[in-house]
């Protein structure tokens, strides 16, 4: 048994140490929220955060979550600034398909996290390794920016 | 693996008497199939669940519309509500979305079947759901004055209600849902004149925002029914090989796994995780027979093709003489062209949960063809069409990949349910479904063309080789007009300018390589060969590119109006930046006419696109915000390919694999996208496809202006520009 805490709940689960954390949240937890997109770190839908940092669940042993903090999509709007950046995502009406959104919000929200106010350059660097098939990526920056004004009008 | 019955109830089991249960009105209604063929015979099963409706009107006011177009990121789950409510005087706030089941009412109505594709779901749906939606208004204001016991005429409906003015009295829809669904359907509705709309034409948020930026959004991969495996199936690694033997004893050793089993397209690895499946496939020992697929690679086929290409084929289009007239022209060129295989690539790989009974089967995936895929489930499971159901989901993209002719991956499934007999979930890993074939079709084509004195084009002589994506499929008859594939010679056939002496033929060579369409279908490559053609006899006629075309287009309105609109918004012909160059390109497909001018610069020998400015003609507009959406994704889709899109062969084996190795666009390389839409009164047409075509073409027309040198390759990555 592999005790976790995902989204400030405890959770114990019976696989394998070596399952990808990503497998562990999609078949055991059915926190499907967060994405297969490519299995090898090529592709951030299965962007969560490990203590508050952005990592590729799909290629993470679950044995590494465990005694620290996950966050997953579906624990995001718990914390001030990813409620903010789930709301910028709105306001500029991001997702089409949406596969990749969980991955990429995950993403934006730990860069704003480190960096509350990116530039563009810090922006592409930070997210440089999410997918979006459907090209929602002029869209992501702009949703970025508009989180960074929304947090910075909340403080 | 727990199995917690997680797939959402309230999405899908609506239909199990919604009327009875929810109360209120509900509205179905079959209109006649204007054109094409009607699929129904052989696929469409006749009506599989009473009641066939489009609208459901709870007492909470409530109004929940059942979009029988597949949700793929195209907006249809906004748009097509639009145009109910937009009729209905509905409160939109109030709107939701259900997606449809399977039955005839649910049918496309150009196609006669039920389909997501061609970018035709608005254009399909404009007429019928604004029918719809009219239809429920007349009833609810019919309730309320009989209700009122006043004429119809003193009452007005308006955001979800029906108000009297002259008592002042209102009820809201939901009051009048149950008395207006016991009153007949009206037979002639009037529909608002297009100045009268409050909402179309408005830029209206998309109702799947919220579920999609929370994670609760389900698509095909995420349904967990009760009981399920995960399979993970091992398939020939040439097109058409076969199972010879296989060896399982490693693999059924991996804790979780469940079963390991022959099926008709391989071996299936069931476990109670998509990880022990996965462990346990890499562990099977498996000898193919391979089959003549082996004999494929990319070389050899590219030199057979432009050898084919030498050679006239199967004419589409002739006028004039162009063999007559290419003897007598000022000037000449000739160029071959060649553009590969690709994968859609979906951000979600294939996927499908089947649970198959005795009596009944359950399918849940993301298809964009369910007619056809219900009626092959239904055969592979040898069950009656009522006894199958499908569930579409959310499709994690689709480009056209989720629609396939063969039902491939929903055929699949079934048959692996068959034979392992309890609920399953097939999942494609990204190698899978990168290795799974039906591509986009590769070609080559070649083109002789001449200008006369004056610099207009006299002859213009086309020759197109690649695989017929319809042959063999139920849509061959449907798609084939004198042995040639529309699809084909789509862009090329259709070529706006005016050239006295034009032919366009065909070679369709056939291989085991299975394709497809995909986003743009043939205008995905015909647009990059003519548009950079065109660009050439310009530069040939030492004549500016948009006024060369220009006065190509005189009897091509639209497409001179998105040309002009586009040079001007880009600033054509000004002064740009040292090194950046722009390139253009117009095109038809889908009914809509695109333009966009591109403004390229060269960084460390790579193109770098810095800006695309895109002029659209597509009628009328729905929903402004979802153009500009569907344009932005289609440059990117289309500008991902021509730098660097590319699925080779080795000995019958795709090279590439997953993301590493077939690359798709990156934020880094993404060019800022600005769309113009032309205002119209015409009705709507396609949205979801036209924005892809140009943008190669504009690209490598760019690349002429700023270094010389022509283009004629995809993917662009792959050439030297130095
Ligand atoms: S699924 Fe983990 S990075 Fe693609
Ligand atoms: S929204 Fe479809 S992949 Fe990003």
């Amino acid at each position: 048994m592999i005790s976790l805490t995902i989204n400030g709940k405890a959770a114990e689960v019976d696989a394998d140490p070596s399952t990808p954390l990503l497998w562990v949240l999609r078949d055991h937890l059915h926190l499907t929220g967060t994405k297969y997109g490519c299995g090898m770190a090529q592709c951030g839908a299965c962007t969560v955060h490990l203590d508050g940092q952005a990592i590729r669940s799909c290629v993470t042993p679950v044995s590494m979550a465990s005694g620290k903090q996950v966050t997953t999509i579906e624990g995001l709007a718990e914390q001030a600034l990813g409620k903010k950046v789930q709301q910028a995502w709105q306001e500029v009406d991001v997702p089409q398909c949406g596969y990749c959104q969980s991955g990429q919000i995950m993403a934006a929200t730990a860069l704003l996290q480190q960096n509350p106010k990116p530039d563009d350059a810090q922006i592409t660097a930070a997210m440089e390794g999410n997918l979006c098939r459907c090209g929602t990526y002029n869209r992501i920056r702009a949703a970025i920016h508009k989180a960074a004004e929304l947090q910075g009008e909340a403080k | 693996m727990k199995t917690v019955a997680e797939h959402n109830p309230n999405r899908r089991n609506f239909l199990k008497g919604s009327a009875a249960l929810v109360g209120g009105l509900v509205i179905g209604f079959y209109l006649p199939i204007k054109g094409g063929r009607a699929f129904a015979a052989d696929a469409a099963p006749a009506q599989v669940f009473p009641p066939n409706a489009f609208i459901r009107i709870a007492p909470d006011d409530t109004i929940t519309v059942v979009v029988n177009k597949s949700e793929m990121g195209q907006g249809v789950y906004t748009s097509l509500p639009m145009l109910i409510a937009e009729e209905l005087e509905a409160d939109w706030s109030r709107i939701r979305v259900e997606s449809a089941p399977v039955g005839a009412v649910y049918n496309h109505t150009g196609f006669g079947m039920q389909i997501t594709g061609g970018s035709s779901s608005v254009s399909s749906s404009w007429e019928q759901l604004r029918r719809v939606g009219a239809s429920a208004r007349v009833l609810l204001v019919r309730a309320a004055a009989q209700e009122w016991g006043v004429p119809e005429s003193a009452c007005r409906a308006e955001n979800g209600q029906v108000i009297h003015a002259a008592s002042g009295k209102s009820l809201s829809y939901g009051k009048l849902a149950d008395a207006a669904g016991k009153l007949p359907l009206p037979e002639n509705v009037a529909l608002k004149d297009p100045k009268d709309f409050k909402l179309i034409g408005q830029p209206v948020k998309r109702i799947d925002t919220p579920e999609k930026v929370n994670g609760s959004a389900q698509f095909g991969l995420d349904v967990y029914i009760p009981g399920m495996l995960m399979v993970l199936i091992a398939r020939s690694p040439v097109f058409g090989g076969k199972v010879k033997s296989f060896n399982a004893d490693e693999a059924r050793k991996v804790p979780g796994v469940e079963g390991v089993y022959q099926v008709p397209t391989g071996i299936a690895v069931a476990a109670n995780g998509f990880w022990p499946a996965k462990t346990a496939r890499e562990l099977l020992k498996i000898e193919w027979d391979e089959g003549a697929g082996a004999a494929l690679s990319t070389p050899k086929m590219r030199a057979d093709y432009l050898e084919m290409a030498k050679k006239p084929g199967a004419v589409a289009r002739k006028d004039g003489d162009p063999a007559g007239a290419l003897k007598q022209v000022h000037k000449s060129v000739s160029a071959e062209y060649e553009v590969p295989y690709l994968a859609h690539a979906m951000m979600e790989p294939l996927n499908v949960v089947v649970d198959l009974k005795p009596d009944h089967c359950g399918i849940w995936t993301g298809t964009q063809s369910q007619t056809m895929d219900h009626a092959s489930a239904a055969k592979v499971a040898g069950l009656k069409p009522e006894q199958v159901e499908i569930h579409t989901t959310y499709l994690g993209g689709g480009f056209g990949r989720r629609a396939n002719p063969m039902s491939d991956f929903v055929i699949e499934a079934v048959q692996t349910a068959k034979v392992i007999g309890k609920p399953i979930k097939v999942v494609w890993t990204r190698e899978d479904d990168m290795r799974g074939g039906y591509y986009r079709p590769m070609w080559a084509d070649r083109i002789e063309a001449g200008i006369g004195k004056d610099g207009r084009p006299v002859a213009w002589q086309h020759t197109i080789v690649g695989q017929s994506i319809v042959a063999g499929t139920p849509f061959e008859n449907f798609m084939t007009k004198d042995g040639i594939d529309q699809t084909s010679v789509e862009g090329a056939a259709t070529l706006p300018y005016a050239i006295p002496n034009l032919q366009v033929d065909l070679h369709s060579p056939k291989n085991p390589v299975p394709v497809q369409w995909w986003r743009s279908v043939g205008h995905s490559h015909t647009a990059f060969v003519v548009e950079t053609m065109v660009d050439e006899l310009a530069h040939m006629a030492a004549q500016d590119p948009v006024q060369y075309r220009l006065a190509l287009l005189e009897k091509a309105p639209r497409h001179a109006g998105v040309l002009k609109l586009a040079a001007e918004k880009a600033g054509w012909g000004r002064k740009l930046p040292a090194g950046h160059a722009f390139g253009v390109a117009v095109h038809e497909s889908f009914h809509s006419y695109v333009a966009e001018v591109a403004e390229i610069s060269l960084e460390d020998g790579k193109i770098r696109v810095h800006k695309v400015t895109c002029a659209v003609d597509c009628g009328m507009v729905v929903n402004p915000d979802g153009v500009r959406q569907q344009v932005e994704s289609a440059v990117i889709y289309g500008l991902s390919a021509a730098l660097q899109g590319a699925i080779t062969l080795e000995n019958g084996r795709v090279v590439q694999s997953n993301f590493h190795d077939y690359t798709a666009l990156r934020l880094s390389r993404v060019p800022q996208v600005e769309v113009h839409i032309v205002q119209s009164d015409a009705p709507p047409t396609g949205i979801g496809e036209p924005g892809t075509p140009p943008i190669a073409p504009a690209v490598a027309n760019a690349v002429f202006a700023l270094t010389g040198k022509r283009l004629r390759r995809m993917p662009f990555d792959a050439e030297t520009l130095a």
